[in-house]
């Protein structure tokens, strides 16, 4: 047979390498017709029979993305979604079936779909570099891994990582898959062909279990090991917020990982999941995900040397993510000294994500301290991460834009001025644009590009390039205060914190707001960002006439300013709020509070400050920590009074 | 010489003084971090560089080749050839003269000249029976065997390492220790303990004076910073170079114990260089990079010259290596406006003020018809040196170079020598000229 999307070499020792190439895409998924030639390429195999059969990518990305989406989101019912389960089932069950030894060579991502081809495989190989992960991301999108991951996935690396792959979605690097069994050897590139051809002819034999491990897969200790996740699962997430964990769980205990042996209305079955509102929401914010990622294609700008002004939390927290992305840095403050801590927070951010010695000493090289503010000519773009105070300001960008290279970009990150005002002193302010990052940078993935009047469409172009460059998400935003973020966290704030004025606990505040899917309360969010830029973010939020709540403004001028001064509204030890008990929490309290949340975030969207009302969603989301399962605030809204 | 070779600037790291334990930086760590920054400054793109040259006496045995890897994590790219050159006490002069070579062969236009050493991680060995030892325990195939050559083992031994810094310290020709080749010149010239210690206690003051006066942090008299900050992965800053000390009194240096010659000789840790990691670096330039890259030269090298002499008098390079210069350019001692004689012993810098003010050695060793006369103290060592900063080998030629810049610009002078000793019986010396 011709395929379109696989390619067959038959070697001289009879081992078939298969390779999957999806036409016309840089990525490889499993589509229909993808599945649909493996298929019939695997009926064909049957007789003559090969030695043996490998499977590898005909692309240098990665192996398998896994599953199409696209395909997924286009489906209108129920029954084109488990179709969709059952080829992708049926084909894994017919490649592990296959009478000869069958191998996985794995370089680069293999996720979802790929990954389970992979482990219907008799053996996986690993091409050990840094692209190569293994995940089972499903979870994420509010569905479970349905073409065998759960069945095979615990019998591989047995049910207790098994579990916690599937259920958080985390991926594993090639070592890291090596050491929990998920691959049978993680190899270089250069020996890839010759350790998957000396382990098919081989055929040794199939990698097993500890025993301990294949004795927590059996049924008399299932429920054993699902309620430990069900247990640990609650304290992440509630079910009927995020049902597919859960899901999960249930279909491995009862059902062995078989997506269509669960009855209909059970909810371990996938019919149920993809009919709930979770999976619908968070596959469309996957989607818009994508977009957000595509606002970084409109310009090949492309940065190498990054200067940063400013080594505070802020500043030094985007000058290490950005070495650490592989860009020359220079970071820019008045002294020697001032500087200490920024290397410091560096050195632990290279340590924690990095861990190969010789990676922490690469990023390292790449951060260079630079009192005189040498890098400011030679860098492609240039970021302030100073104090907010327009003068001083107006000042550094008049003095940076004389001495920059034309065409680098002049940022701001400037939360609470509005780029206008920054640049009058610009002769031509057109480059000056808003890169907003939140705190803590290496957790947050929304960044803001703030356009002001004066900036030019392709200066925020470039600066939504280098957003992605540095593999965060940017989002176009108007130049108003508290563009889209801020804005709508102010009030929500400020009702929040009044609301400890009038005498309710924070505890009670914040267990209401987690109750309805929030990461972290909003009395502790605002202990976390610190009060003292709480007060002064509202205050600019204000326009300066709103009197700021009483308690606030007692703490801050107490110097009690939340997480970093180890007292706010609540006491923190080692980097944790101590909490007392919470009050009882009712709908109409968790209404009441969300309630400036979802007014302001209309009114972002009714004033333009960003593009669409989807947009808002996202940047919400992954600005805020907004319930995701809602689909974001609007989504929520639009749920809420308009009945399905 | 027919091509003037210039440097544009350069940089070096404070001098970190061992304290009896690795120090916190690797010695790439430290050409690195002095590299980068130099370069940052500079109108030099590290791509643009035609070659890398670090003068190392003591690489560590996983950077060899230690040019070639700090030239790679600066950043100068793939391309850029760099390499290591070893001269002892004088790599990093070496480096500097091995790039005026290769300037004036018209090989490069533009070279990144430096050197280092980390001696605080200067390896501890096995001793050659140990060595025997393991060796023997391997080749033992049973578990008898093994066992027999195990009770063999003489802990002694184990734990008598060979301490490779005093290995490297030690003349392997003439078996003299360094200090104790300075304890023949304090002999030869009648040297005493007090001119020693009083000879150092004006390095520890000078050196003292300069940081007081920011002369060795900050910008001045159109030059950038000498040193340059560096940091390490927990958010320590060294800023300062950290041997000198303001208790090293001539008083206080008379209490310490002869260190080389024990009990009966002159010479102490106190009125000796200090044992310490540190880089330098300066950028070398051809009269067409100059013009190309529009570069803004501070100096130039007028000459260089190396001269060998007995390993046991080694101290002496400096009279042998720079009295043909100034013979070459019709120059005095004191026509110069500034000296920088490397402090490797305080007798060692005695001595060779000491041997051009002799007639007989000036005669018979210098072939001059008679002595050279004093060196005007006021020009020497004007900043203090290694007695007070450190002598992190390989780096300090690059340095008292680097320095004799900084002097004779802040002093408004116009040319100097930098002369350097160097273990083994060599002498190397350079007559710069501010620009």
């Amino acid at each position: 047979m011709t395929a379109k999307h696989w390619k067959l070499d038959t070697d001289r020792d009879n081992i078939v390498w298969l390779s999957v190439d999806k036409a016309d895409s840089s990525t490889n998924t499993l589509s229909a017709d993808v599945v649909a030639e493996f298929s019939a390429i695997l009926d064909e195999m049957r007789s003559p029979k090969p030695r043996a059969l490998i499977i590898r990518s005909g692309k240098r990305s990665g192996f398998v993305a896994g599953a199409d989406i696209e395909e997924f989101t286009r489906i209108s019912s129920t029954q084109e979604a488990l179709a969709i389960v059952r080829r992708g089932w049926d084909v894994m069950n017919k490649l592990a079936a296959m009478p000869f030894p069958t191998l996985a060579l794995i370089s680069g991502y293999c996720m979802g779909g790929g990954l389970e081809l992979a482990l219907a495989c008799r053996y996986r190989i690993a091409v050990d570099q840094p692209g190569t992960r293994f995940a089972l991301p499903e979870v994420m999108l509010g569905i479970l891994p349905g073409w065998g991951g759960v069945m095979r996935l615990p019998r591989v690396v047995g049910p207790s990582a098994a579990l916690d792959m599937m259920l958080t979605g985390r991926s594993v690097d090639a070592r890291r898959a090596r050491l929990m069994g998920l691959v049978d050897a993680s190899v270089p590139e250069r020996i890839m062909e010759n350790s998957a051809r000396m382990m098919a002819l081989e055929a040794p034999a199939r990698h097993r279990l500890a025993l301990l491990q294949s004795l927590t897969n059996t049924p008399l200790l299932r429920p054993l090991v699902a309620s430990m996740a069900r247990k640990q699962l609650a304290a992440r997430a509630r079910r009927e917020h995020y049902p597919a964990p859960y899901a999960i769980v249930d279909l491995w205990q009862k059902y062995d990982g078989d997506p269509f042996a669960p009855p209909a209305g059970d909810p371990a079955s996938m019919a149920t999941l993809v009919e709930g509102e979770t999976a619908r929401n968070l596959i469309r914010i996957f989607r818009l995900q994508e977009r957000m990622k595509s606002l970084g294609k409109e310009s090949d700008f492309e940065a190498r040397h990054v200067h940063v002004i400013g080594a505070g939390v802020m500043g030094s927290d985007i000058a290490a993510w950005c070495a650490m992305r592989g860009l020359t840095v220079t970071l820019q403050d008045q002294n020697a000294k001032a500087l200490a801590p920024a290397m410091k927070r560096a050195g632990a951010l290279f340590k924690r994500r990095l861990r190969d010695k010789r990676r922490i000493r690469d990023a390292s090289d790449r951060l260079i301290p630079d009192v005189a503010g040498d890098g400011v000519r030679r860098a492609d773009v240039i970021i302030e991460a100073i104090f907010e105070n327009l003068e001083i300001k107006r000042a550094l960008f008049a003095k940076l834009h004389a001495a920059a290279k034309p065409g680098a970009i002049l940022a701001t990150n400037t939360s609470s001025l509005k780029l206008a005002d920054i640049g009058t002193a610009l002769a031509d302010p057109s480059r000056l644009v808003g890169i907003h990052f939140f705190n803590p940078v290496a957790q947050m993935q929304l960044v803001e590009i703030v356009s002001g009047a004066n900036t030019d469409g392709q200066a925020a172009k470039d600066a939504a390039a280098f957003v992605r460059q540095i593999d965060k998400l940017p989002l176009h935003a108007k130049d108003s205060p508290g563009f889209l973020v801020n804005r709508v966290l102010g009030p929500y704030l400020d009702q929040a914190l009044r609301l400890v004025d009038q005498g309710m606990a924070p505890e009670t505040i914040d267990a209401a707001m987690t109750q309805f899917g929030m990461p972290m309360g909003p009395i502790e969010l605002a202990d976390t960002v610190g009060l003292d830029i709480c007060m002064h973010a509202g205050q600019a939020l204000a326009g300066g006439n709103a009197e700021p709540p009483k308690r606030l403004a007692h703490l801050v001028t107490a110097g009690s300013l939340g997480k970093k001064s180890g007292r706010g509204y609540y006491t923190w030890r080692d980097g944790k709020a101590q909490k007392g008990a919470a009050g009882a929490v009712t709908e109409e309290l968790i209404q009441r509070l969300i309630a400036p949340y979802l007014k302001e975030a209309q009114a972002v969207v009714a004033e333009g400050i960003v593009a669409d009302a989807d947009l808002a969603d996202a940047g919400l989301i992954f600005g805020t920590g907004f319930a995701p399962f809602t689909g974001g605030p609007l989504r929520y809204l639009s749920a809420k009074t308009a009945p399905r | 010489m027919v091509k003037p070779i210039y440097i544009v600037d350069g940089a070096r790291t404070p001098f970190l003084k061992s304290r009896n334990r690795p120090g916190p930086f690797a010695a790439s760590d430290l050409a690195v971090a002095a590299g980068r920054s130099l370069l940052l400054r500079s109108r030099v793109a590290p791509a643009d560089l035609d070659e890398v040259i670090l003068g190392c006496a003591a690489p560590a045995v996983d950077e060899v080749n230690i040019g070639r890897v700090a030239a790679l994590r600066i950043g100068c790219g793939l391309k850029v050839p760099a390499w290591t050159v070893m001269r002892n006490c004088a790599s990093g002069m070496q480096s500097i003269d091995s790039g005026i070579a290769n300037i004036a062969t018209g090989r490069s236009q533009l070279v990144l000249a430096g050197g280092v050493d980390a001696l605080s991680r200067a390896p501890l060995q096995y001793s050659d029976r140990m060595v025997m030892w393991f060796s023997q325990f391997m080749a033992a195939k049973t578990p008898l065997g093994k066992a027999r050559v195990f009770l063999k083992l003489s802990p002694a031994q184990l734990f008598t390492p060979v301490i490779a810094i005093m290995k490297g310290l030690t003349d392997p020709v003439v078996g003299l220790l360094m200090g104790q080749t300075a304890e023949n010149l304090a002999w030869r010239f009648g040297i005493t303990r007090e001119q020693m210690d009083q000879y150092s206690a004006r390095s520890h003051a000078r050196v003292i004076r300069a940081q007081q006066n920011g002369w060795l942090t900050a910008p001045h008299d159109g030059l950038a910073a000498e040193i340059v900050p560096v940091y390490d992965t927990e958010g320590n800053l060294y800023q300062d170079d950290d041997g000198v000390r303001s208790d090293s009194t001539a008083e206080n240096l008379a209490k310490l114990k002869p260190f080389f010659d024990r009990k009966y000789g002159n010479v102490t840790a106190g009125n000796s260089s200090q044992i310490t990691d540190g880089s330098a670096w300066v950028v070398l330039a051809s009269e067409a990079a100059v013009k190309r890259h529009d570069l803004k030269p501070v100096g130039r090298i007028l000459d260089t010259q190396w001269a060998g002499l007995d390993p046991a008098q080694m101290g002496l390079g400096p009279v042998h290596a720079s009295t043909p210069i100034l013979k070459r350019h019709g120059l005095g001692l004191n026509d110069l406006d500034a000296w920088e004689i490397n402090e490797a012993f305080a007798a060692q810098v005695l001595g060779c003020l000491a041997a051009w003010n002799d007639d007989a050695y000036c005669r018979d060793q210098l072939g001059l018809d008679g002595p050279l006369g004093e060196l005007d103290m006021e020009k020497l060592n004007i900043d203090g040196g290694a007695i007070a900063l450190g002598h992190p080998v390989g780096a300090s030629g690059t340095r008292i170079v680097l320095h004799l810049l900084h002097a004779l610009k802040r002093a408004g002078g116009r040319k100097g020598m930098a002369s350097i000793c160097i273990g083994g019986g060599l002498g190397g010396a350079m007559l710069i000229e501010a620009l």
